[in-house]
């Protein structure tokens, strides 16, 4: 069955704690390569039949306004899993 | 430690970590407590070693010195916030390096034992099989849990009866210990399902886990708070006993007590 | 970096004097901008502005409570203050409790933010408190939460309750602090603007108490913790004119996010900051940030320190100057430190890995000044942005509804059947049981509880050698505050105080957070002042002075303004925890005893709110008894005459006993006749009147001579109303019902699950 992928990524402008956290302990295990990690989320939402459209902004609704929080999040990706779609 | 330290009396302080019985034998008995940036109950495994009779020695995250302890406890807490997976980044601190050199030694294996935060980090470190998810009602749940002691050959055990049932504090968020049925059943098989939940799985746990331990014996890990029932008056208000007074539940005190005759014995 | 700015410099505001400010859109009235521009003799800087502005703000300045607040200082005799190390003024205050212990508590509000988004709202208002212990010098020892949601059954509560409850504990335990108690209350009238109250509460030693004050000219000033960024200042986007940069954010998030692990470091480091005694002076960064920390500090202090404002370490570096002092960026400090232990401080923040960057210096020139890459920005007297801001008498009047509210007394009928009425306030909203929220709450870490939630107060353990400890309890009642906001407050003390000598803790101290509509409505300045006056007057007669607080205005929607809802604190004190009472028996055998009267007294009550009534007058209160059972209670605890006491307030007499017999799952048998013929009252106002100074207590039979003799010395009413009964499982009334706990325990229990499991 299709899946359609959501990610959601804290604001920009938000301090993002878990990727603060992550970035500190990446040069504690010697990977210095980095300068900096944000921590977001990856949603499947499960396709049972086609992804016409309608279903698609029906996903897009969904990641607008129960995956994440608007005041702190924004929707980075909204689309058909590529290996699902063939 | 480099920081400065003066003699000024502080409750921020390390308490202190001489036994209660300066005659008893358990008092040569060292046991480092460590703590990490987020570690939260270690004044509290501290105090449990020292009220079961034994020394309790500070250990920094960070050092790389074992300080020559007989046994370790790695407490509870949110140690790096949680943020990645629970114990994900301590397992990384230099003084890990030392307990799991120490712990996978044999015969003289170093006795450890991970308290809730603590396990998880020793799961994260290979030490114990398995991991921790999310409780199933997604919820922090802070309660008092009846255990059952399925092994009491371990380290941290042998001061209880086998089968003997126990009521510690529970309390964590990610607290749902899950393995593939594989390992359940090599460890079911080897006895080294050493806690049970009885009277309802609080967090929906494989099996109804509450603590597994390696195939030595020596290192254990236990979601349930036993530093948390080791003292009447702060402890659970019950007892697998019998009836207790208010907070009155000392059920935790074994978990210290048997580590510390072993380490005698 | 500070080159893309065109920064608005003291040369630059001396030199072009027409340059309009958006100060209306900051928030300032146009009176109190020109106070600004007399005061510094021209018009501000645009850093300047920021700073005035944000620490004029009604939450910062107090401009329109502060004439009323006066009251808590005035109506305080030298008796009070014996307890008393550190009072108003300072950043929580700090009483004195024995063999060379202190304690400082306070209670604060984080309402707004919570509604907008809950669980960091909740969170931040946590984080935000125990900052305020941290900085006195303390270890934070433990956390309260009193909450005020809408209806329980709205769509919008299921919302708030999850995000809230979940960000208090998700903050707070993982700071490793117990949560000891609250307060959970549903009225509609908190609909959309529900209370989040936060309780924090720390120990130390007296020689260890820090003050926020800036001495010593030459000593260093240094910001440490987390970055600064954008966070908090959303409404201060229109200072983006001083930018000439487009590479900023497009929106500054007026929401702050908690990193409660960046807070449980902050406060071990400065724990050892404090033992190795390495700061001089400190002060948490909260609302306003480094313009409060800043001008604070000096204020306080010597009264002058030069800042390099460049030298902040920021998460967002398009930061304006203006942004950067007016962030309200989390788990972040400010001390200041001698030149000779620079060194040692580095050491600190190194071990625990915390960033730090080193500003300035205190002067003694009694300015404030704050540069941009060496140009001078801000140039004022701190006192002027710090404590002498505009203050308010804004106009208050009695409102004309209110006789008509209170001569509408309950003449509801009174139900028939009393099992179903026992069994229905048990179930309801405000008296079910808490546990599915306290559950979420770690109670153990620390190892110190000796008495938390469902208790009548949290007890903490303070000396591990002697046992001595403090308990804690808040309470407040806004329905009894809508009908009489005078009488309200001094029940809200009354009955914290009451809570505390039930467990056995002598009151010493008090704290507020006054929850209120908009002080620009007169008849909500008139609930306001007369809640100051109630809770100044009690206080003064029960002899429990307070030591600071919080005021929470703007509380109101669509002209609506909730309860006036004043949440009162009260610390007592132990000299052992170990005889702490708790809240319900568990011998066979022990006799129960009901302490005072009873009379006719269910307007207000909870009764009443379940049948939709709120008129008349709140029950009648009588300080003098309520100090006189107070007593009775903490020697009963000393002398060991009782082994469970639970006062009696909202839901009355039928709420205190099956409270009691649930807390162990221990039954009794209760006879009411006697009282009723003794009070002249009837079954059902036996069970349900809020009568205050009331309590009840079980006794072991060899106490109950003793027990007796001491409350006729005392002239207090007592009855025995009963017996444990750990044979029979059930509350059983005689004469009237028998009620098996299994079910009341099933109606007390089932209620938030049915909503939000």
């Amino acid at each position: 069955m299709p899946r359609i992928v959501v990610d959601v990524m804290p604001k920009p402008e938000i301090l993002d704690p878990q990727g603060k956290a992550i970035a500190g302990a990446l040069p504690r295990i010697g990977l210095t390569g980095f300068a900096g990690v944000r921590q977001g989320k990856r949603f499947e939402l499960t396709v049972d039949g086609d992804v016409t459209e309608e279903v698609l902004e029906q996903a897009r609704h969904a990641a607008a306004t129960l995956l994440s929080n608007p005041v702190i999040e924004d929707v980075t990706r909204v689309e058909v899993l590529e290996e699902d779609a063939q | 430690m480099s920081a400065p330290n003066t003699g000024t009396p502080l409750i921020g302080g390390p308490q202190p970590v001489a036994s209660n019985n300066e005659d008893s034998p358990l008092n040569g008995v060292k046991v480092g407590v460590v703590t990490f940036p987020g570690s939260l109950d270690d004044r509290d495994a501290v105090r449990a070693v020292r009220l079961a009779g034994g020394s309790a020695i500070h250990l920094w995250h960070g050092d790389h010195d074992l300080q020559d302890v007989d046994a370790v406890i790695i407490p509870g807490g949110f140690s790096y916030g949680d943020y990645l997976r629970a114990g994900a980044i301590s397992r990384f601190a230099p003084l890990m390096e030392q307990i799991t050199a120490a712990a996978s030694g044999g015969e003289n294996a170093l006795p450890v034992l991970g308290i809730c935060n603590g396990f998880q980090v020793l799961t994260e470190a290979h030490l114990l099989p398995g991991s921790m998810i999310k409780n199933n009602d997604l919820h922090f749940i802070c309660r008092d849990q009846r255990l059952r002691v399925e092994n009491n050959g371990t380290f941290w055990t042998s001061d209880y009866g086998q089968g003997e049932e126990i009521v510690i504090p529970l309390k964590n968020q990610d607290g749902q210990f899950v393995a593939d049925n594989y390992t359940l059943d090599e460890l079911e098989g080897e006895g080294r399902v050493v806690f049970r939940y009885v009277d309802g799985n609080p967090n929906g746990s494989r099996r109804d886990i509450a603590g597994i331990s390696n195939a030595a014996g020596n290192v254990v890990g236990l979601m349930p708070h036993p530093e948390h029932a080791v003292e009447a008056g702060f402890g659970p208000d019950s007892s697998a006993r019998g009836n207790v007074d208010v907070r009155g539940g000392t059920d935790g005190l074994g978990i210290f007590t048997s580590v510390l005759k072993k380490l005698v014995g | 970096m500070s080159k893309k700015f065109n920064i608005d410099t003291v040369a630059n505001a001396e030199a072009t004097p027409g340059q309009a400010l958006p100060w209306a859109e900051l928030g300032l009235k146009e009176n109190e901008y020109q106070r600004v521009e007399e005061i510094l003799g021209r018009r501000p800087t645009g850093a300047e502005l920021a700073m005035y502005s944000v620490m004029w703000s009604e939450h910062c300045s107090y401009k329109s409570s502060k004439v009323h607040l006066r009251q808590f200082g005035e109506k305080v005799t030298e008796a009070m203050k014996e307890h008393l190390l550190v009072g108003i003024g300072e950043n929580a205050g700090v009483v004195d409790i024995g063999d060379g212990w202190a304690v400082t508590f306070k209670v604060e509000s984080h309402n707004h933010p919570s509604f907008v988004e809950p669980y960091q709202g909740a969170a931040t208002g946590v984080g935000g408190i125990v900052r305020d212990i941290i900085s006195m010098g303390a270890r934070p020892v433990a956390v309260m939460d009193p909450l005020r949601f809408g209806a329980i059954d709205h769509p919008d509560t299921a919302r708030l309750v999850h995000g809230i409850v979940a960000g208090i504990g998700g903050y707070g335990n993982s700071l490793g602090l117990p949560n000891i108690g609250g307060e959970v209350v549903f009225d509609s009238v908190y609909q959309g603007n529900p209370l989040v109250n936060a309780l924090a509460v720390g120990v130390l030693r007296h020689e260890d108490i820090r003050l926020a004050n800036a001495s010593g000219a030459g000593n260093k000033v240094v910001l440490f913790g987390a970055r600064t960024g954008g966070d908090g200042i959303g409404g201060a986007s229109v200072l983006a004119s001083e930018s000439f940069d487009d590479a900023k954010p497009s929106k500054r998030p007026a929401v702050q996010v908690g990193d409660p692990f960046a807070e449980k470091v902050l406060i071990e480091c400065c724990l050892e900051l404090f033992k190795a005694s390495v700061v001089e002076g400190i002060q948490d960064l909260g609302a306003a940030g480094i313009s409060c920390a800043t001008s604070e500090l000096a204020s306080n202090g010597d009264g002058g320190m030069h800042v390099e404002l460049t030298n902040v370490l920021l998460r967002d570096p398009s930061l304006t100057p203006g942004e950067i002092l007016m962030s309200e960026s989390q788990e972040r400090m400010m001390a200041v430190v001698t030149p000779e232990n620079m060194a040692a401080f580095e050491a600190i923040m190194d071990k625990w890995s915390v960033e730090y960057s080193w500003l300035g210096e205190v002067t003694d020139t009694g300015r404030l000044i704050i540069e941009w890459d060496g140009e001078k920005i801000v140039d004022v007297d701190p006192r002027t942005v710090a404590h002498e801001g505009p203050v308010y008498e804004r106009p208050y009047h009695r409102p004309e509804w209110l006789d008509g509210v209170q001569a509408d007394a309950f003449a509801a009928e009174r139900p028939a059947d009393l099992r179903e009425a026992v069994l229905e306030l048990m179930a309801s909203p405000n008296m079910c049981a808490k546990n599915w929220v306290t559950d979420q709450y770690d109670r153990y870490v620390q190892g110190n509880t000796a008495l938390a939630m469902p208790d009548d107060a949290g007890v903490v353990r303070v000396d591990e050698e002697t046992g001595l400890g403090i308990a804690i309890s808040t309470d407040a009642n806004g329905r009894y505050s809508y009908l009489n906001p005078y009488e309200g407050a001094r029940l809200a003390l009354a009955e914290a105080y009451r809570n505390v000598a039930t467990s056995g803790a002598q009151p010493l101290a008090v704290t507020d957070c006054l929850n209120f509509g908009s002080p620009e409505d007169p008849e909500v300045m008139w609930q306001f002042a007369e809640t100051v006056r109630g809770l100044a007057d009690a206080c003064k007669e029960l002899g429990v002075p307070v030591t600071g607080g919080n005021v929470s205005l703007y509380n109101q929607t669509g002209g609506v303004a909730i309860h006036p809802t004043p949440v009162v604190g009260v610390l007592g004190v132990f000299d052992d925890v170990a005889r702490r009472t708790p809240s319900g028996w568990r011998e066979d055998g022990q006799a129960i005893y009901l302490l005072g009267t009873t009379a006719d007294e269910l307007d207000g009550s909870e009764w009443a709110n379940l049948r939709g009534h709120l008129g008349g007058q709140p029950p009648a209160l009588d300080l003098a008894a309520e100090r006189t059972l107070a007593a009775i209670l903490v020697n009963c605890s000393r002398d060991g005459m009782i082994d469970a006491a639970h006062d009696l307030s909202e839901g009355g007499l039928a709420a205190g006993l099956s409270d009691m017999a649930l807390r162990f799952g221990v039954g009794a048998r209760i006879g009411i006749d006697e009282l009723c013929e003794r009070d002249g009252i009837d079954a059902f106002t036996a069970l349900f009147s809020e009568s205050q100074a009331r309590a009840v207590v079980s006794v072991p039979r060899s106490e109950e001579v003793r027990f007796n003799d001491m409350c006729t010395a005392r002239n207090f009413p007592t009855l025995r109303i009963g017996v444990v009964d750990t044979e029979n499982q059930a509350l059983d009334v005689q004469g009237y019902f028998t009620l098996p706990l299994d079910q009341l325990r099933e109606a007390h229990e089932g209620t938030l699950p049915r909503h939000f499991g």
